[in-house]
């Protein structure tokens, strides 16, 4: 056998290998996340080779699933945003249906109930109809309801910013707008923690697209988590001919001058693609180039969490607590920065209840109660954590963070019979983002380009973040350089 | 192809590309982004899906013919002449 046969033999052992047949194919994609199954189902769709590239041992990057103690985890899933209803034709959501060709009940996405901003003293609800939050802030800001009207005709253009307008500082936007600074405060919080990948402040950009996902559209989630959603991706992608390799690193993107020509992955194997688009972050796609000058390349990402799940042996609604997800700060300033000297700072948390979807009543309730709770946390902190400290450590932080959440929900410990903590390396593992960054780095490269020709970014670093997001930035970045 | 057969092929594209749309009371001489709200991605996706289906290529400055089914049949009469069904 020739070496490249053989090679080739190695790589493939699905019926349609097109490496087998080509030495080359259409595209290669790096990283099965959303973005990278997205994109790989539309130039799958349109009769490309594609090759989809994962370290991990399964699918989904941020978005993944694990079991542990014999039960079911989500990793990234609390809510996917930008929930519009069936039959609705526009929106994100309508959108990524329509590219991907999949029926709106294949998501199966069942709306809140209602959530909830919580600053001492004073709380804003809001749901899928922005009148609640309207009214919220009518009640506890009644001198600015005014002055969020003006906010929302502000946000109908976020679509068309350049690169300039869309790093805009928005507390400078938000200050010019409002005069209560807690009102700022409170209309941040929810939006940083579900999509910011910046410290202390948010690009104006960044914050219209989660204004829009989350208040004007909303929060759903399929009864059985994000694994349908991956399901129906991986099904679709798989029966149009899309290969998938897991377990295969990428240890370098291989060069032809200033063009990328392909890929060599940890074992040695090298495929060869025409184009090549890398959701593995900016910082770490260039990095596979073997390309890092310091000055110039932007940073990788800091804000990174602990999730903290806790099982119960009721449903929460029995605790009276029937809220779907609480965004909590204990003080008037919300503060969004990695923590300063310890291994997670507690003042402000995301508690979500996949209970408190509004379900189709044939299906009902999920069988056991469940309480997710995310803390703000230190990447190096817990790295550098020898094994045993590490395990005391995560149970001693579960046991923080629950003190610091049930302030603002109802307590409830003494009805946990499971639990599970999952940390910064744990979100390193499943994403390969440099400091297990939930939302990348950043800087967010619009348009998708890097220094090399043929080489392109798509997911969270090229600027949407969350499922439907980075579903879109697969789709849109596709559509921009591999199929035109 | 017919006009006939050519307007039930865009139907049949229009019922992929937009599964949850009504396409039965379509009228053919308003254009499709009125009726169906179709953005640029989504002609895009009509474009490529007549090239995957008929190899029929249409160049990127022909795009504005695509507004409305009566626009659309008339510009691909040429075209799909010889394209069987």
């Amino acid at each position: 056998m020739r070496d490249a046969e053989r090679r080739a033999t190695l790589i493939c052992n699905s019926p349609r290998c097109w490496y087998l047949e080509s030495g080359m194919y259409d595209t290669i994609i790096i990283g099965a996340g959303m973005s990278g199954l997205a994109a790989g189902i539309r130039l799958a769709h349109f009769d490309q080779r594609v090759c989809l590239l994962e370290r991990h041992t399964t699918i989904g990057g941020l978005n993944s699933f694990y079991r542990h103690n014999r039960r079911d985890y989500d990793v990234g899933l609390h809510a996917v945003t930008n929930f519009t209803a069936k039959g609705a034709t526009r929106g994100p959501l309508a959108k990524i249906l329509r590219q991907l060709r999949f029926k709106w009940e294949e998501f199966a996405l069942a709306p809140q109930r209602g959530s909830r901003i919580a600053f001492p003293g004073v709380h804003l609800r809001f749901s899928n109809e922005l009148e609640l939050l309207r009214s919220e802030i009518q009640r506890e800001f009644p001198t600015q309801v005014d002055r969020f009207e003006i906010l929302l005709r502000q946000l109908v253009d976020y679509d068309d910013l350049d690169q300039d307008l869309f790093v805009q500082s928005t507390r400078t936007r938000l200050q010019a707008i409002f005069s209560e600074p807690l009102l700022v405060e409170m209309l941040l919080c929810p939006l940083m923690w579900y999509g910011n990948a910046r410290e202390h402040d948010m690009d104006w950009g960044q914050f219209g697209i989660m204004f829009r996902s989350i208040f004007l559209e909303g929060f759903a989630r399929p009864y059985k988590g994000v694994r349908l959603i991956l399901k129906n991706l991986v099904k679709r992608y798989r029966e149009l001919g899309g290969e998938l390799l897991l377990r295969s690193p990428v240890k370098q993107i291989l060069l032809e001058g200033s063009a990328a020509v392909g890929v060599e992955l940890e074992d040695g194997r090298q495929l060869m693609g025409k184009k090549i688009l890398s959701s593995a972050g900016l910082v770490e796609t260039m990095r596979l180039c073997h390309h890092h000058p310091a000055d110039q390349l932007p940073t990788a990402g800091q804000m990174t969490f602990i999730e903290s799940i806790s099982i119960l042996d009721c449903q929460p609604q029995d605790l009276g607590h029937d809220e779907t997800i609480v965004f909590f700060n204990d003080h008037d300033r919300f503060a969004w920065h990695r923590p300063e000297h310890e291994l997670c700072d507690l003042r402000t948390g995301v508690i979500c209840s996949p209970n408190n979807y509004l379900y189709e009543p044939e299906l009902g309730n999920l069988p056991e109660g469940v309480i997710r709770l995310t803390s703000i946390a230190d990447f190096d902190r817990w790295r550098d954590l020898p094994e045993p400290e590490y395990r005391r450590e995560k149970l001693r932080w579960y046991d923080l963070s629950l003190e610091s959440a049930v302030r603002f929900v109802p307590d409830f410990r003494s009805r946990v019979v499971d639990l599970d903590v999952f940390t910064p390396t744990t979100i390193r593992r499943y994403t390969a983002h440099d400091n297990g960054a939930v939302y990348g780095a950043p800087h967010k490269q619009l348009d998708g380009r890097t220094l090399f020709q043929n080489l392109y970014l798509c997911g969270t670093d090229q600027g949407y973040v969350g499922i439907i997001g980075s579903i879109m930035s697969g789709i849109s970045i596709a559509n921009s350089y591999c199929l035109r | 192809m017919t006009p006939a057969e050519i307007r039930n092929v865009i139907i049949d594209i229009l019922s992929d590309i937009s599964p949850d749309s009504d396409l039965t009371d379509l009228r053919d001489d308003v254009s499709f982004r009125e009726q169906i709200e179709l953005d640029s991605m989504d002609f895009l996706d009509i474009v490529m899906e007549l090239k995957k289906r008929y190899r029929v290529t249409i160049p990127e400055e022909d795009y504005p013919q695509l507004a409305s089914m009566d626009s659309t049949v008339s510009y691909l009469a040429r075209k799909m002449e010889h394209v069987a069904v």
